[in-house]
């Protein structure tokens, strides 16, 4: 039926990612057989080098991990630099994100192969934990990665946060108009509603997007048997429209917490992993 | 004002007219604090009165205090509404029966202040008015507004205002939204419709005025509403009625067209003499010199040579032959072919924009693939093309007279072929701004550039082999067709037999399955289509419509089955096409009984995309919200990568099947924003990236022209503490746009003014990295495409299946 143009794809290929794939599964999932592939070394070689004992972290080999692992950790570490610093040469952050995923995961092994599974009550098993906490965040933060954009993109319905907020601004004053010629006890429930900073709340109220306190709908149920008067028709139909705005709005913040919070154990416990690792280092080598 | 002050200076008897109660109207309504540039830089300014880039109320001061000070003769208030009389005694009839007479007038009257008049019976009657002064004083009235620019909408929210008047306001708009509107207005606009203030009529418009109603012609049909008042605000025209009754003639019927005008500005009508704006010179510093030039042409002084010729005569210096000015430009109108019906004047202004260069005996003008938009026209000589990438001995002549390069120009693509002089040569170079100025304005140039570019055309698109006696009889039966949005070009079924190439937009082909239409392909400028029908007979096998305004070139299937049957190597290539498309259009077929979904899902995607200007666009970011955390890391990552702005909004946008396309340079194939350029600093770059350089005067067409919203107009901000000592001491606002007060702070603190300026994607270009939004995504959420590449079935759908 036709023809296309001649263009030089090749050229601007390079300069575009039309890959569309996600960072778990970066340049088909590269780094995901790489981290696998370090693990099974480590496992297999774990059972076939006979260290005297047993193995420990003080052996040879208990060193060639620990090495490993404290330079991963530098490494991945890093990631938040990198993220924030936009130089000019060719880098992918998502294959930055893929790496740092599964090589983090390896770190299970790398980490606790190097204990030699001696775990105990001091500054190494702080360090080992910390590690563990970092670890085990980290997957919680895979896990949302993967599933809360769907929800959050659906929840927006093409509204930027702005206009989120606009449409409530709105809603507001129309309001405000409305609730003129209404009853005093009535009035006085719009106006509770109107005052209330709706969004102030405790994190839980945060993370799970229920605010028992929210005086719109204390509002709105003040409005039950009013049928009939048009004053109050159109405030209660603005009034429920006015919760439906704020329920959105806090689902959207819902999502954006739940897709933030793991980072406020994430980064601080990476810190003192950091700490903690720098005391252990120290200390085994003061003690040699 | 500036041909006043040079009257004042001479001691010539003159007199400033001025309309409004102030001088410099155009300026005085720009908004308050605003920069003004100064350009061209390279041209010198000539004039009494001083102009520099500057603040709006520094400029106004000092114009105000210079004209004061060199005692020129000022009337205020006064409007002209007629001339009268020959040249050496003109009589001007003044609003209010006052009577000015003079020896030669002046028109310095700009375009505005001249608004649109409804265009519908009954325009003018007395209930019709074109401003609002004071929304206050109507009473208890009926009153419609016609326009939804912000002018309309402010009048409308004065008007509706205070309830206590009792008026009852309605607002026309002829469209759907109020795409013109700032946004703010708009949502005032839409907040009153709900609270019933004010009633908005979208998709009407007048269509006949009569003593207290107004008929109206909505989607639906007409209906005849109480009118007692309209406010009409459609925008404002070049005062053309006024200066046709004075005997001045235009160009041509275009409304774009500017009056004829001698070297020395007079127009056809003797004795009268028109500058600036209205004479086609938008720029303030080419109005002051053609103020002064005007006056010293009045003066008697004949020899005096146009602001421009330094730069002229520095352009035509490296030229053979010691040819003076008035020689070459006259040496070009003559024998380049386009050219042959311009007047003085413009062959100045078109070589202000354009160069002038001579090549020895082959020597290389360009080469294949490089970037350039510009065209070239052979004043002396002729050009060899090699049309054969592979064979450079292979070559094409293009004789003296003749354009080149005019691909470019139309499509902003690549060179298609490397040109070198055939012997010693002399060419003009046109920039894309001032060649498109041409053709819009020279009907004749405009007939010579289509009918070469469709031969060219022809000729690249169907390879070697062929001459342009091979396709003379195609192009012979070429036409031009425009196709708005959405306009059937081939139907399914139907068994016309013609042939189509996508001159600019794209096509979308659909056939119908299962009694829904669905997209099959996606067809960028440059390609053709229509000949599966021409080659075997048959009936049209799928609809093609155009996905956005484009132009096509329609061939006669005869023409082209002749040229087949001359040329088997063209026959081979065209059913090696068609055989893919068939697999192409049966995959999918086949898909639609197994996957009925899938193929929906792709139909609708592809569509969603097409109608948010992907149809239009050479390089799109994209954001698949399965992958996008909402990080806005994109966002920062152009801020630091651009002098600390964003030039992309991720949340704002639509959506499809969670595919996002945020508001961001699309890379139009055509441009809106390049349309109207003052400076022509809008340009299309090396990758394809439409660009703007740094002779921006902040203007904003191109942010009111831009359908997508992508451009923004701001000031540079200062430079933020480094990276580190924010990660470390929290110094600065850290990675990313900062926060306009802090921006705003450094600025005053540093005492430094920075211009508004227009900022867009330009797919950063320059950096080694390619764009910053898609390497900074840590998701893979951010994708950038290319919409031939992206539209097809494997993208939109098996990816996602993955």
């Amino acid at each position: 039926m036709a023809s296309l143009p001649k263009a030089n794809f090749a050229f601007h290929e390079r300069r575009r990612d039309t890959d569309h794939e996600s960072f778990l599964a970066h340049k088909g999932f590269r780094w995901l057989k790489i981290a696998t592939a370090l693990m099974l070394v480590v496992v297999v070689s774990y059972f076939l080098v006979d260290v005297e004992p047993r193995h420990n972290g003080g052996s040879w080999y208990g060193y060639t991990l620990g090495t490993i692992g404290l330079l991963l950790i530098l490494w991945l570490s890093l990631l938040g630099v990198r993220k924030r610093k936009m130089t000019e040469k060719y880098f992918s952050l998502k294959g930055w994100t893929s790496a740092h995923v599964y090589l983090g995961l390896a770190l299970i092994v790398i980490g606790t192969w190097h204990t030699g599974f001696q775990l105990g009550w001091n500054v190494h098993t702080l360090a080992w934990a910390l590690m563990m906490l970092v670890i085990l965040s980290g997957l919680y933060g895979i896990v949302v990665y993967s599933v809360l954009p769907r929800s959050l993109s659906n929840n927006r319905r093409e509204m930027t946060r702005e206009q989120m907020v606009e449409g409530l601004d709105a809603l507001d004053r129309q309001l405000e108009t409305a609730a003129q010629p209404l009853d005093r006890d009535l009035s006085d429930a719009v106006i509770t509603a109107l005052d209330q900073d709706a969004f102030k709340a405790g994190v839980i109220a945060r993370l799970t997007g229920r605010y028992p306190r929210c005086a719109t709908r204390k509002a709105l149920r003040a409005f039950d048997g009013t049928g009939g008067n048009e004053a109050a028709d159109k405030v209660r139909s603005l009034l429920s429209r006015r919760q439906a705005q704020l329920e959105q709005i806090r689902r959207h913040m819902k999502y954006k917490a739940l897709l933030e919070v793991w980072l406020f154990v994430h980064i601080p416990a990476t810190i003192l992993l950091i700490a903690a690792l720098t005391a252990h280092v120290v200390s085994v080598f003061y003690y040699w | 004002m500036s041909a006043a002050a040079r009257a004042a200076a001479l001691g010539m008897p003159h007199i400033l007219i001025e309309k409004t109660d102030h001088l410099s109207d155009t300026i005085y309504k720009y908004q308050k604090g605003k920069h003004v540039m100064a350009t061209p830089s390279n041209l010198v300014l000539r004039s009494d009165i001083d102009f520099d880039a500057g603040k709006r109320e520094f400029i106004l001061d000092t114009w105000d205090t210079q004209i004061a000070d060199q005692s020129v003769n000022v009337k205020l208030n006064a409007e002209v509404v007629e001339i009268t009389g020959e040249t050496g005694n003109f009589t001007l009839k003044l609003k209010g029966g006052e009577e000015i007479r003079a020896e030669a007038v002046v028109m310095a009257i700009g375009t505005q202040g001249n608004p649109n008049k409804l265009r519908c019976p009954g325009a003018d009657l007395p209930l019709i008015q074109y401003q609002l002064d004071d929304p206050g004083e109507y009473y208890d009235e009926h009153i419609t507004v016609v326009g939804s620019g912000d002018a309309g909408i402010e009048n409308a929210l004065g008007l509706a205002a205070d309830a206590a008047q009792g008026n009852v306001v309605t607002i026309l708009n002829r469209s759907a939204d109020f795409a013109r509107a700032k946004k703010a207005n708009v949502a005032l606009l839409e907040e009153a419709e709900k609270e019933g203030r004010l009633i908005v009529r979208r998709e009407t418009e007048p269509a006949e005025v009569r003593e207290s109603e107004l008929v109206l012609n909505t989607r639906d049909g007409q209906e005849a509403i109480r009118c007692d008042r309209i406010i009409a605000r459609t925008g404002s025209q070049p005062p053309r009625g006024f200066v046709e009754a004075v005997g001045i003639e235009f160009t041509s019927d275009d409304r774009a067209a500017f009056p004829k005008l001698t070297p020395s500005f007079e127009t056809t009508k003797n004795g009268v003499h028109v500058i600036g704006a209205l004479a086609g010179y938008p720029l303030i510093k080419h109005c002051m010199n053609q103020g002064y030039d005007v006056i010293e042409f009045l003066n008697g002084n004949t020899d005096l040579k146009p602001a421009d010729e330094p730069i002229l005569a520095e352009k035509f210096a490296s030229l053979p032959g010691n040819r003076s000015v008035e020689e070459w430009l006259e040496t070009f109108r003559s024998n380049i072919v386009i050219l042959q019906e311009l007047s003085p004047l413009q062959m100045r202004e078109l070589m202000l924009d354009s160069t002038a260069r001579a090549y020895r005996k082959g020597e290389r003008i360009f080469e294949r693939n490089a970037p350039g938009s510009s065209m070239f026209a052979i004043a002396e000589g002729s050009v060899s093309v090699e049309v054969n990438p592979n064979d450079s001995s292979v070559t094409v002549p293009i004789e003296q007279g003749s354009i080149f390069g005019e691909v470019g120009l139309v499509s902003g693509r690549r060179r298609g072929a490397t040109i070198h002089a055939a012997e010693d040569t002399v060419c003009v170079e046109f920039t894309r701004g001032a060649a498109l100025k041409l053709l819009a304005t020279a009907p004749s140039a405009n007939r010579a550039v289509n009918r070469i570019s469709i031969e060219r055309q022809l000729l690249q698109m169907f390879g070697s082999g062929l001459t342009s006696d091979d396709v003379a009889e195609l192009v012979e039966t070429a036409e031009v067709q425009d196709k708005h949005a959405g306009e059937v070009v081939i139907k399914e079924g139907a068994d016309d037999k013609d042939i189509y190439i996508v001159r600019r937009g794209s096509m979308i082909v659909e056939k119908n399955l299962g009694g829904h239409e669905v997209f099959l392909s996606y067809l960028p400028a440059g390609s053709y289509f229509g000949e599966m029908a021409v080659i075997d007979g048959s009936a049209r096998t799928a609809t093609v419509k155009a996905a956005i305004k484009s132009e096509v070139v329609r061939f006669p299937g005869e023409a082209f089955v002749a040229l087949l049957d001359r040329k088997p190597q063209i026959r081979e290539r065209a059913l090696r096409d068609m055989k893919d498309r068939r697999e192409v259009n049966s995959f999918i077929e086949s898909q639609k009984h197994s996957f009925g979904g899938a193929v929906d899902l792709y139909s609708k995607t592809a569509q969603f995309l097409v109608d948010n200007g992907i149809g239009e666009a050479t390089d799109v970011l994209l954001i698949d919200e399965t992958l996008c955390v909402g990080c806005d890391n994109c966002e920062k990552a152009c801020a630091d990568s651009h002098e600390g702005l964003s030039r992309l909004d991720r949340e704002a946008g639509r959506t499809y099947a969670h595919l996002h396309v945020p508001t961001s340079c699309r890379h139009c194939e055509h441009p809106h924003c390049m349309a109207d350029c003052p400076p022509n600093a809008i340009k299309r770059g090396p990758d394809g990236e439409v660009f703007i350089d740094d002779t921006c005067i902040g203007c904003g067409n191109c942010q009111r022209n831009c359908p997508y919203g992508v451009i923004r107009l701001d000031a540079k901000p200062p430079p933020k503490p480094s990276l580190l000592s924010w990660l470390l001491f929290g110094r600065g606002p850290g990675p990313g746009e900062a926060p306009y007060k802090w921006r705003k702070k450094k600025a005053e603190e540093a005492g430094t003014e920075q211009a508004k300026l227009a900022i867009k994607c330009d797919m950063c270009s320059g950096i080694d990295g390619g764009p910053a939004c898609v390497r900074a995504c840590p998701t893979g959420a951010a994708i950038r495409v290319a919409p031939e590449k992206f539209l097809t079935f494997t993208k939109l759908v098996q990816e996602d299946a993955d």
